[in-house]
């Protein structure tokens, strides 16, 4: 009862806003007649429904709370979000930013530019100011003076918004941290956007801490707010919820998270590391909800051990980290590979080697878990492109590792995994809980056993019938060693070939099994994209550009690269006349798997490896560059 | 002490035969393990042993029971996941000085820490014997070995001093000249609520020759027949520094304290036994909204 009449609330809060809203737009119609030609001018040219906010400042100031928070106020109006954040691997002080893209238009990734930039320091303004847009504008402390048409290009139209954020914070007695609270509220005035629902965002964020919490940055925003609308009037964007839906926003690394409980994940051990802490911080957070368990062990070697040890004893279990991490569980993951364990590991990728760049974003790893420990094993790898992806295959990884009984490896990036994105509702239901041959104690009861369960039965298709511990009748030894169909040590020439043939049938099979490329486009297209991971939001939206430029492309996106779709790509190929692979390395992995499974050299490579992700202008430009 | 049990000993035997060398301290633990789960008179089917890599750690290939033979250095991690999935179990784990010690020893202490509802054993003696002799994390300063051929310039390892310092709520040594005391040992261990570490005295027979069985029958000496309180800390500390001709073997230190899965929030029902089909997130995905 209580919670519907929050909502009732909430609906009466949002139809007093909307009136409030169209009284005063009328009131601004009104100033906008009276207003001169320059102005008139600047209004012919406002954008509506489309504006890329970027919040930056030291480390501490509470900048990825504020951009979520923000994002969140749009998604809230039924709006499109992207949200990335680039930030250095330290705790107070360094450079941070959140960027929040917003649209009324489907959107998939970062673009290179600012309309409205929230500095809370002037290194903030110095790094950011060659990206503002036409009409683009800053809100800054007033403190800062040194700021003026000398150091900002103000032919672009950019307009100099300084508020008293600081003042204002401490007014309310809080400390600098209440700055963000004070510059979003003066955002929202500049581009008109109703309170209301930002308000409900902090209410939800902020209502478990208490009331002091949420008043305190309500009051904040509402300075802001209020100052900038007596003070600084003409903008040139301006956000409107669409209608009274929302949708959700949430990174990859929630949807990973999400997709693992609803694919029946009991376990997680992981070892923090960045870009995948945020999968273990999510799953400790929902334990309780999702009946789970969560463990932080002491190292990598341990997590995916721990994985192991629960995957043997018929939990889902998985683990997540980054390349570091995962060089760690090298030995583990063979360690699956022939005791036939089942095991989901998520690789999320920085740019390497080493330590390399650790809140920064590549895909350099994709030949490292397709080769990683020694011997030859089979295993899975697949590889979402947006958040969607990242639910739906996480369960896919799930349901592979059961039915193939080996480590399914879930391929990311820091871009992916950290990056917010509007969603819609997810289809719960659209992966099917598939367990594989798990033998019921029904099934053994009858059985007449010498000693041992064959657990690793030679059979036509090399998946065998596994027991879990505890089921009577059904024992056996699983083992890092080779082995006969008991798990008993071998050996023996004969039997050492038959279970390598065992096993890696199975990859065989697997390739039946695993989820197909996707096709963006028309089926054949003069121009074919080739790529996975996490570029795909860009491809998506510069193939659309090119479209408005006349030129037909279309994109495959690869979801499983481990078996490889040869038939697929061979095919794409075969029937374009020029293939480009996108993909953020230095040498181009993806091209030479290519190469080595379908024989195509692939001349055309958009490739990136300084640390960024590829906004869509940037990969637009490059299209244009290398398409004949 | 052993009673009498419905199941025999030589039921938990598997029909593979043992490949260690004659005579070696292994028989006399896997003779303790039986006797133990005879005396407590546990199902096959309920036994998981879990082990890494060494002579020591083939013992799942000679039981009767689930076996998990992992790698080298990593039976804890991978016993600490099948317990935590199915607390039921009754999870035995097996690793050597060098396994359990050299290769596991960041495993061995997080898990005195964490407190799970393992046994752990360990044969301990001294020395790496299927790497053919190479001085071990427990081998004496100036023991000569092929990569120690001046001595080993190492300190000695002390694992039972580590273990009470690190948490472990029940901390014992048992020499594998005297099975059936350790078969106590391992009775005890298992009924323990909560980590039991036992660490073994095993001569080998092949590359150790100075601790030999002779050499252990002369110094080792029971703790409950010398009076020592295993409730007291201190005392177990200072027992545990003994070394040279007195070795204590027996129960150093005991404690009751909650196991690790005890304190979490929430999986009362064992994750091995949660219906997948019934899995809901609507709840979780209104926090995206």
């Amino acid at each position: 009862m209580a919670e519907k009449r929050a909502v009732k609330n909430k609906a009466m809060n949002k139809k007093r806003a909307i009136k409030k809203k169209q009284t005063m737009d009328k009131k601004r119609a009104v100033d906008k007649k009276k207003a001169t030609n320059k102005k008139s001018r600047q209004q012919d040219n406002l954008q509506k429904n489309n504006l890329v906010w970027m919040v930056g400042g030291e480390a501490g100031y509470g900048i990825m709370a504020a951009g979520l928070i923000f994002a969140k106020t749009f998604s809230r109006g039924n709006l499109n979000v992207f949200a990335n954040n680039e930030y250095p691997s330290l705790i107070r002080g360094g450079h941070n930013t959140f960027t929040v893209r917003v649209s009324d238009k489907p959107i998939h990734s970062c673009i290179s530019k600012i309309d409205l930039l929230v500095a809370l320091n002037k290194e903030t303004i110095e790094l950011h100011k060659d990206e503002l847009s036409e009409n683009s504008a800053i809100i800054y402390d007033s403190s800062i003076k040194s700021i003026n048409a000398k150091n900002i290009n103000v032919n672009k139209g950019i307009r100099l918004c300084p508020v008293p954020l600081e003042r204002f914070a401490q007014e309310l007695g809080e400390k600098k941290i209440m700055m963000n609270s004070v510059a979003i509220g003066a955002s929202l005035a500049l581009v008109n956007y109703d309170f209301n629902i930002f308000a409900s965002v902090i209410k939800d964020i902020f209502g478990e801490k208490g009331p002091r919490i949420v008043d305190t940055n309500l009051r904040a925003a509402k300075e802001g707010y209020n100052y900038v609308k007596k003070n600084h009037k003409e903008f040139g964007f301006e956000l409107k919820p669409v209608r009274a839906a929302k949708k959700m926003v949430m990174t990859g690394n929630d949807a990973i998270a999400l997709g693992a409980v609803n694919a029946g994940c009991k376990f997680i051990s992981a070892y923090p590391m960045t870009p995948a802490s945020a999968i273990l911080h999510n799953l400790s957070a929902w334990a309780k909800d999702a009946n789970l368990i969560t463990v932080q062990p002491e190292d990598e070697l341990a997590a995916i051990n721990m994985a192991i040890g629960a995957g043997y004893a018929g939990v889902r279990s998985m683990t997540a980290t980054s390349g570091g991490g995962f060089c760690l569980m090298v030995e583990g993951l063979g360690l699956a590979g022939i005791s036939e364990t089942p095991v989901v590991i998520v690789e999320g990728q920085r740019p390497g080697p080493s330590t390399g760049m650790p809140t920064r974003t590549e895909q350099g790893d994709l030949r490292f878990p397709i080769h990683a420990s020694q011997g030859e094993f089979p295993r899975i790898i697949l590889a979402p492109g947006d958040v969607e992806d990242c639910f739906y295959l996480t369960q896919e990884a799930f349901n592979l590792a059961e039915r193939f009984q080996c480590p399914v490896i879930l391929m990311a990036d820091k871009y992916l995994m950290e990056s917010y994105k509007t969603a819609e509702g997810f289809d719960l239901k659209k992966i099917k809980l598939n367990r594989g041959s798990i033998v019921s104690e029904k099934q053994l009861k009858p059985l007449k056993l010498k000693e041992f369960f064959p657990r690793y039965k030679f059979t036509p298709i090399g998946v065998s019938p596994r027991t879990l511990p505890g089921m009577k009748n059904g024992i056996f030894i699983s083992t890092s060693e080779e082995h006969d169909e008991f798990g008993q040590v071998t050996d023996d020439p004969a039997n050492r070939i038959r279970m390598m043939d065992k096993r890696m049938e199975k990859m065989e099979q697997a390739k039946r099994a695993v989820p197909r490329p996707v096709l963006y486009g028309t089926k054949k297209a003069k121009i074919t994209i080739l790529s996975w991971g996490s570029p795909k939001g860009s491809i998506l939206e510069a193939i659309e550009l090119l479209k408005k430029d006349g030129i037909n492309t279309n994109f495959m996106q690869l979801t499983c690269l481990h078996p490889f779709p040869a038939n697929e790509v061979a095919g794409i190929i075969s029937s374009a006349s020029q293939v480009i692979v996108v993909e953020q390395n230095k040498t181009s992995q993806l091209s030479s798997l290519i190469r080595e499974h379908t024989g195509d050299e692939i001349r055309y490579r958009i490739l990136k490896y300084d640390g960024k992700p590829f906004p869509v202008d940037y990969l637009y430009a490059q299209l244009k560059k290398v398409i004949k | 002490m052993i009673n009498e049990s419905k199941m025999k000993p030589e039921d938990y035997l598997s029909s593979v035969q043992p490949n260690w060398c004659p005579g070696c301290g292994n028989f006399g633990i896997l003779g303790a393990a039986k006797l133990a789960f005879s005396q407590l008179e546990l199902e096959h089917h309920q036994i998981v042993v879990v082990s890494g890599i060494g002579c020591g750690s083939k013992i799942p290939y000679w039981l009767r029971t689930y076996g998990f033979c992992g790698l080298h250095g990593r039976p804890l991690p991978v016993a600490t996941g099948i317990k935590l999935s199915n607390p039921k179990l009754n999870v035995v784990v097996f690793a050597g000085d060098g396994d359990g010690y050299g290769e596991g020893g960041n495993h061995f202490i997080h898990s005195c820490r964490r407190n799970h509802n393992l046994t752990y054993i360990v044969h301990n003696n001294l020395v790496y014997g299927l790497t053919t002799g190479q001085h071990s994390p427990t081998s004496e300063k100036g023991f000569i070995t092929k990569t120690s051929p001046f001595g080993a310039t190492e300190e000695a390892f002390n694992p039972i001093s580590m273990a009470i310092s690190a948490g472990a709520s029940f901390v014992a040594r048992g020499f594998a000249g005297d099975p059936k005391h350790l078969a106590e040992l391992i009775v005890k261990g298992i009924e323990h609520k909560g980590f039991a570490f036992i660490d073994v005295l095993q001569p080998c027979v092949t590359f150790n020759k100075i601790n030999t069985f002779d050499w252990y029958s002369k110094r080792v000496y029971r703790l409950e027949e010398a009076g020592h309180n295993p409730a007291n800390k201190k005392a177990a500390f200072e027992r545990s520094l003994e070394w040279g001709d007195r070795i204590p073997i027996g129960i150093f230190y005991k404690e009751d304290k909650p196991v690790y899965d005890e304190q979490l929030p929430d999986a009362k029902i064992p994750l091995v036994e949660q219906k997948l089909e019934k899995v809901d997130i609507r709840m979780i995905l209104e926090r995206f909204y």
